[in-house]
């Protein structure tokens, strides 16, 4: 295999191109020295539905654009002509694999405009479900790492794992991928009888999937050379590219909503923020990996200290006329990914007056990406990518 | 209250509204946005920039653009909401304290036509592909009649209007009187 000769010496910074007074080199692609390359929509190595021009000298990528638009559904237009009500299965899907922190989020958003408050079991089923929608998502994550530089069986493993995260969730709320659980008010239904059991099973299954990735991908000779030193971020891009979540956790910054602005009753669960330093894509592999258990755990400590009994829905007005009071606010929850969150309009009618979604991966596919890969090995572009955990579909809502 | 009463005179505040304990939004004109901003971020730790968006108030031909600021040492959460002309909307641009306010000010170019001068790449396409039409965010952008007129009628398809169909599947009882009434 080819190694980038980068990999094998950080430092080795020498320019080797011609830089504009922009910072940016100048490119003659009719030089014959540039290669102009798209990597996406249609590829392996694209996290989802978007692409990237990429404008190589040999290996090396010296420009680079990311294109979205391949998956725009318009969905922020639909809302201002649907009922709060109906926006609810509609907002779900403005991030496929990671469904529930929509729900929770509009939701929250819409109970804080009318004055309602869920009660104390709803939001104790709500911050279950957002942290099973959390393991399963790691669960693809975290093997998907090593499966981007062509380590592919702990994939199979973690697919497994995760089918039987979504077994607990199709007993729960009925559905998969999309559970349309968490409405305005509260939930829809209580615990299954012997759920607890059932979860807690599954859990040991994640910890011993979590010892065996440890031993197969993050003790992996190959894993290891790819993965280390490869798609550095530096601390002090932090604030100023809007990097959040594990992204940042793993460049020292301890970033996590849950703490930092806690919600539902996170307060009173324990647990440690994971925080690492190196910042490059086997330690962003590493802290996903941390914060697997650490869901685990909570998903333990959220069955362990739940209420058996209790109501798990305030009633809300009729849905043809629920009008919200004039008002707006901003609700964030953190997702996988980093901060996820909905600023809603309400103008008094029954219809919201906006609703936009802020993702993680707005910034982190875009600006990040777009700079990170300047030097960047063309090989590592996959595995960066997943690094960064881009979903193209929070993006172009 | 995240800032103090000398900074809302400095900068024109004209309203300061608490929506909860983290989160408080504040009204200015526009010309002093940036200024606030840049202050905020250099000198009052709100070093994260969360979002950009605006909100259409066509009845009072403004657009609403909102700006959302995080503190991450006090935990607080900052909205600042400047009003526009809808005529010509055009905006100071705010990518050169944050990288990806470029990418916030091309969607709103792309999606209400705000302009935002000297923003690097703020008229390439970003979603939308050929697009000569009115930008499609704004609200006398009519998304049914623009499909009706764009894409052929599948046959066998059958539309609902989505607040009849949810009243008659929901409601039935109501909508039976409603009908039996007309």
């Amino acid at each position: 295999m080819k190694m980038n000769s980068r990999q094998n010496n950080p430092s080795d910074r020498t320019p080797k191109h011609e830089y504009g007074p922009d910072g940016k080199p100048q490119i003659d692609l009719s030089s014959g020295k540039y290669t102009k390359v798209w990597q996406g929509p249609n590829h392996p190595g694209v996290t989802g539905n978007m692409s990237l021009e990429l404008t190589l000298c040999g290996d090396e990528i010296v420009d680079a654009k990311t294109h979205v638009g391949y998956l725009h559904r318009g969905f922020e237009k639909l809302f201002e002509r649907r009922l709060y009500m109906q926006v609810m299965p509609t907002c779900l899907r403005m991030c496929v694999p990671e469904s529930d922190t929509n729900e929770y989020c509009f939701a929250e958003a819409v109970e804080e405009l009318s004055g309602i408050e869920a009660p104390e079991k709803a939001r104790w089923l709500r911050m279950l479900v957002l942290e099973m929608s959390r393991l399963q998502m790691l669960l693809r994550v975290v093997p998907g790492q090593g499966g981007a530089f062509g380590l592919g069986i702990g994939v199979q493993w973690g697919m497994y794992v995760r089918e039987l995260v979504l077994d607990l969730f199709e007993e729960l709320t009925g559905g998969r991928v999309y559970h349309m659980y968490m409405l305005p008010g509260g939930v829809r239904g209580d615990l299954p009888e012997g759920f607890r059991e059932r979860a807690l099973k599954v859990m040991e299954e994640v910890y011993r999937f979590a010892e065996r990735i440890d031993n197969v991908m993050f003790n992996n000779s190959v894993f290891k050379k790819r993965a280390i030193h490869t798609g550095y971020i530096d601390p002090a891009w932090i604030d100023r590219f809007g990097i959040v979540g594990p992204n940042a956790r793993a460049a020292g910054y301890r970033r996590d909503v849950r703490k930092d602005h806690p919600y539902l009753l996170y307060d009173q669960l324990e647990w440690e923020v994971p925080v690492l330093e190196h910042s490059d894509v086997y330690t962003r592999a590493r802290i996903r990996w941390m914060d697997m258990q650490v869901t685990a755990d909570l998903i333990g400590q959220i069955l362990e200290k739940m209420p058996e009994k209790g109501s798990f829905k305030t009633p809300t007005p009729n849905a043809l006329n629920w009008r919200i009071p004039l008002g707006e606010t901003y609700v964030k929850a953190e997702a996988s990914r980093g901060e996820y969150g909905y600023y809603v309009v309400s103008d008094g009618s029954p219809y919201p007056r906006r609703i936009t979604l802020r993702g993680p991966s707005y910034t982190h596919a875009i600006a990040l990406l777009e700079k990170m890969l300047i030097g960047a090995d063309v090989a590592d572009v996959g595995g960066i990518m997943v690094s960064l955990q881009t979903c193209p579909p929070e993006i172009e809502r | 209250m995240p800032i103090s009463k000398e900074i809302e005179s400095r900068f024109g505040v004209t309203e300061v509204k608490e929506q909860r304990s983290n989160l408080t939004w504040i009204s200015l004109p526009p010309q002093q946005v940036i200024p606030l901003i840049t202050h905020l971020r250099d000198h009052e730790g709100f070093t994260h920039f969360a979002l950009l968006t605006a909100v259409d108030w066509i009845e009072q031909e403004v657009f609403q653009l909102t700006y959302i600021l995080t503190n991450p040492t006090q935990k607080a959460d900052l909205g600042l909401r400047t009003r526009i002309s809808r005529e010509n909307a055009s905006m100071e641009s705010a990518h050169h304290l944050w990288e990806q306010a470029a990418t916030y000010q091309r969607e709103l170019k792309e999606m209400y036509g705000i302009d935002f001068p000297g923003s690097p790449r703020v008229d390439e396409e970003f979603f939308l592909e050929g697009w000569d039409d009115i930008p499609p965010m704004r609200r006398e952008f009519d998304s049914k009649k623009f499909s009706e007129e764009t894409y052929f009628p599948r046959p066998g398809s059958k539309g609902y209007d989505p607040r009849e169909y949810m009243k008659q599947k929901l409601y039935s009882e109501d909508y039976e009187d409603e009908q039996q009434t007309k």
